[in-house]
């Protein structure tokens, strides 16, 4: 049986579109620096480090050995773990794993992105198969728009039900200090921003953004010595599909299904809304906080938009999604998984700030990345 | 730590110019691997595979190799880094216990792209990167480093490449198998000083896949299992010029963790065969040391005495080693695999008779920044 | 068509090999530490930062020590003149890599003050003189860019070939 681990101490930068003032190993050290702070430990306390970006972003190759300067991994174990957008939630399920193995107490999943070093879309361009794929390939947004489209005709669902998901959420992060964009925003001023790929719209998608952030894990051992009240690991999972984008079923969502499934039932979950408490969820487009909420076990099918107008998911809902802005407000691209995760433990610590929810005892982070692999975790306040 | 088994191994032959693309290299190792095993895809339960988007041409480069790693509705991951650390993801994995069956992928194709650019890409873009060094040249650095503060000559370092190309020859996976002399060394040409072609690792493609089980799925496996008794892994400073590179402190410190999670204490004796990372000769040399094979600065003296040629006390590299074939990132699982393959007695022309307790070694980063260590036992 | 990905198609053993390239434009952020230092490099004076606790020079400056991870603020100007601590001459080219035409070399420099090396380039040098613990100087470019390369390269002090 593996050793129980939770998240001890959470650290990030203030997310922005532009850190011209320092590089990346010196964006890195302040998201360190910060978890440290907030877990009270030192670096002699942290027995290994995993580290994730998406190398094409910043152009560093073995970026483990480099971000030694950054992220204090001098005569340390460190590895480097990547998976597109969802290295965030890889990078947690890489800390975990370190603790729950029982060959490390303490160990720092750090994701970081300097989105600003390079044309995002040229970069991510590449991720399509060099011969069948890319040279047609129009990037992240082309699949989910047409994913929307279809939602749309299927049950008449609208361009204002995605609307909400996007005010909803960068109308949250004016509250969290670390977010990027931090503007409140209406239905209008969403329906009105540009139209980028039918019908996803400037504030329908996130931004690009520079970060970093540290999320500490600890063993059982070691947790309640660190921090009253850490985040328990109860289920972390994770699944892929086919590779090639023609392939995947879009229409059901295969990954998000299994994922949730799996973790649900690891962590004992039947009915998320009233067995979870705070989601923050990896949504890179208002749109799939529309589409998505069905195979996260929410509703019935195409029943999202009733629940979002009704307010279910804003902070003074039934359950609160995103309090932190989420993806749409902050996207430093091998962080946002992890600020996912990290986010949802400040929730159980209650460390939250401005953007807490009351009496957090559940809360579920997700990521999604690339061919639509999901990753989500569940953390508790009570021991597993 | 709980006992954890290596219960499947699969290696590509090593050549360069492959014409199989990354899929189906990886497809064809994990299907080798699967039958070492006795295993069938259903029986794994989660995947680590290992990339590198500069030698992979494509960013989120695990995309390429998911499907034929076995990922499909599987909870699977990517490591970028050299395969003994994958591997030891893997084994945390597999620790858990949340995952009882994990296979763990590498592949490279370095024929493909220009592996010194590539390498280049690892030093810092604000300072040195524009400086062009490459691994031959920064190596180079740390070769002549070692060489001069302890005395070790270019022919004990030729003496490493003429053993471990020997020794290729009875490997059917290496890449360069030679019948060379130390003067063939001596008389290569010379390519960044001290090191010459026949001190230099070769441009090698390929792939390799292990399967790890717990204890219970071990039972179930073909043959029997090789334990996994100790894994530590250590990097030093980034900078060249804030290591001390005549010693590979990283490597010591990994080592004597290993050693203590395998309880060795002398490993010179306990050990009964090493695979070592050796991308150029002088670092077998180094690596003797950094292993507590020889004290500091002994490295030359060991060569010279023999004992860790084949029929030595300590046969290193037995497979013909880094030197002979390197795919990289991939070379790293490719010495756990060669070590699973001499615990079996399954190493053919190349085994080491008897060979109960192995160690197997990887590195990455610039002048071997990271180590990692591997202590196995049957 | 300009973002043409394959470039050429080839053939080996009946099977297609496509030939292609990615181009991705960077721009990388030196930061304010790397800045200053270039601003000293233009003004032909080299600047390390010492960490109090460790009670090193590092040179290259950078903003947090790796050794304790104090911030480190205390900057200090170290000489342009120093110790070569080990070298190596290139004999291969690479000249989409290497500034200088090969055969040229490689060294890491201790600079007077500092108590970590740089790694440079050696040149107007006798490269079959060079040996460890010689003293080299560093020479600067002409007209500077901002970037490392404003040290052309280190030559042996004179006096020493």
């Amino acid at each position: 049986m593996g050793t129980r681990t939770a998240i001890v101490g959470v650290g990030q930068t203030n997310h922005t579109s532009k850190r011209k003032d320092v590089n990346g190993q010196e964006l890195i050290t302040e998201a360190v620096k910060r978890a440290l702070e907030d877990a009270s430990l030192s670096l002699k306390d942290i027995d290994a480090i995993v580290i994730g970006n998406m190398d094409h972003f910043e152009a560093i190759n073995v970026v483990d050995g480099w971000s030694v300067d950054g992220s204090g991994a001098f005569m340390k174990p460190i590895m480097k773990v990547t998976t597109g957008g969802s290295t965030g939630g890889t990078l947690g399920s890489c800390g975990y794993y370190h603790v729950a193995s029982g060959l490390f107490d303490v160990v720092m999943a750090i994701g970081w992105e300097k989105n600003s070093e390079s044309d995002t879309q040229a970069a991510i361009s590449t991720c399509s198969d060099p011969i069948l794929e890319r040279d047609f390939f129009g990037g992240a947004i082309g699949p989910n728009a047409a994913e929307y489209a279809m939602y749309m005709k299927q049950f008449g669902a609208t361009q204002e039900d995605a609307a909400l998901v996007a005010v909803r959420d960068h109308n949250n992060a004016v509250k969290n200090p670390y977010a990027h964009l931090r503007k409140l925003i209406t239905v209008e001023d969403v329906m009105k921003s540009p139209m980028l790929c039918w019908p996803i719209k400037l504030l329908d998608s996130c931004p690009r953004s520079d970060g970093a952030c540290a999320v500490i894990y600890a063993s059982e051992n070691k947790a309640p010595k660190i921090t009253a009240r850490p985040a328990w690991v109860h289920a972390t999972a994770v699944s892929h599909d086919y590779v090639y984008f023609g392939d995947y079923d879009w229409e059901k969502m295969p990954t998000c299904q299994t994922t949730v499934s799996r973790v649900y039932q690891r962590a004992g979950i039947t009915n998320p809304l009233k067995d979870v408490d705070v989601m923050e969820l990896y949504l890179p487009f208002s749109t799939c906080g529309v589409v998505w909420m069905e195979f996260m076990w929410m509703c019935d099918a195409g029943e999202a938009p009733k629940l979002i107008r009704r307010g279910v998911f804003d902070m003074n809902g039934e359950l609160p999604i995103n309090p932190s802005g989420g993806v749409l407000s902050t996207n430093p691209i091998g962080a946002t998984g992890l600020i996912r995760i990290g986010e949802a433990a400040l929730q159980i610590m209650g460390r939250a700030g401005e953007r807490q929810v009351s009496d957090v005892r559940t809360a579920m982070a997700t990521a999604f990345g690339s061919c639509y692999w999901f990753e989500a975790t569940i953390l508790r306040s009570t021991k597993p | 730590m709980e006992r954890i088994a290596v219960v499947g191994v699969g290696q590509t032959k090593y050549e360069r110019g492959k014409t199989k693309n990354f899929a189906e290299l990886v497809y064809e190792v994990t299907r080798k691997a699967l039958d070492d095993a006795g295993m069938e895809p259903g029986d794994i339960d989660n995947v680590v595979t290992t990339t590198n988007d500069f030698f992979d041409g494509r960013t989120i480069a695990c995309m390429a190799v998911a499907e034929a790693a076995g990922s499909y509705g599987r909870d699977a991951t990517n490591v970028e880094g050299d395969g003994t650390l994958s591997a030891f993801y893997g084994l945390m994995r597999t620790l858990s216990g949340v995952y009882h069956t994990t296979m763990v992928t590498t592949h490279c194709k370095v024929s493909e792209g220009s592996p010194r650019k590539i390498f280049n890409q690892a030093f810092d873009p604000i300072y040195d990167r524009l400086l062009g060094m490459d691994a031959i040249s920064s190596s180079a650095l740390q070769a002549r480093a070692y060489m001069h503060r302890y005395g070790i000559t270019e022919e004990q370092c030729a003496k490493v490449s003429v053993k471990n190309h020997g020794n290729a020859r009875n490997n059917p996976y290496a890449h360069v198998a030679l019948d060379i002399t130390v003067e063939d060394v001596m008389k290569s040409p010379m390519l960044a000083d001290p090191i010459k072609r026949l001190d230099t690792s070769p441009i090698s493609d390929g792939a390799c896949a292990i399967i790890l089980a717990t204890e219970e799925k071990a039972k179930k496996a073909a043959k029997k299992p090789v334990w996994i008794r100790g894994v530590a892994h250590c990097t030093d400073a980034y900078r060249l010029g804030e290591r001390d590179l005549t010693h590979s402190l990283a490597l010591e410190t990994a080592a004597k963790k290993a050693y203590r999670m395998a309880g060795i204490a002398d490993p010179l004796r306990e050990i009964d065969v090493a695979e070592v990372y050796d991308a150029f000769s002088y670092m077998e040399l180094m690596w003797y040391e950094g292993l507590g094979f020889c004290g500091q600065g002994e490295g030359g003296r060991l060569i010279d005495g023999g004992e860790t040629q084949m029929g030595g006390k300590l046969p290193v590299n037995p497979s013909g080693g880094v030197l002979s074939a390197h795919s990289v990132q991939v070379a790293g699982l490719a010495r756990i695999a060669e070590a699973v393959l001499q615990l079996r007695g399954e190493a053919g022309r190349r085994q080491v008779p008897g060979a109960k307790m192995a160690l197997a070694h990887g590195v990455t980063g610039i002048c071997a920044q990271t180590h990692c260590v591997w202590v196995l036992s049957n | 068509m300009e973002n043409e990905t394959i470039l050429e198609v080839n053939e080996k053993d009946g099977l297609l090999i496509h030939q292609g390239v990615i181009r991705v434009p960077y721009t990388w952020a030196a930061g304010a530490v790397a800045s200053k230092f270039y601003v000293g490099l233009r003004n032909r004076k080299i600047y390390g930062v010492r960490c109090p606790t460790c009670r090193i020079v590092l040179v290259p400056p950078k903003k947090t020590c790796h050794r304790c991870f104090g911030e480190l603020n205390e900057w200090v100007e170290v000489s342009d003149e120093g110790t070569l601590q080990t070298f190596t001459v290139v004999h291969y080219h690479e000249p989409e890599l290497h500034p200088l035409k090969a055969p040229f070399a490689y060294g890491i420099i201790k600079l007077d003050g500092a108590d970590t090396g740089m790694t440079h380039l050696i040149a107007e040098a006798d490269l079959k003189a060079l040996k460890e613990g010689m003293r080299v100087k560093a020479v600067f470019k002409e007209k500077p860019g901002g970037n490392y390369l404003d040290i052309k390269y280190f030559k042996p002090v004179k006096g020493e070939k």
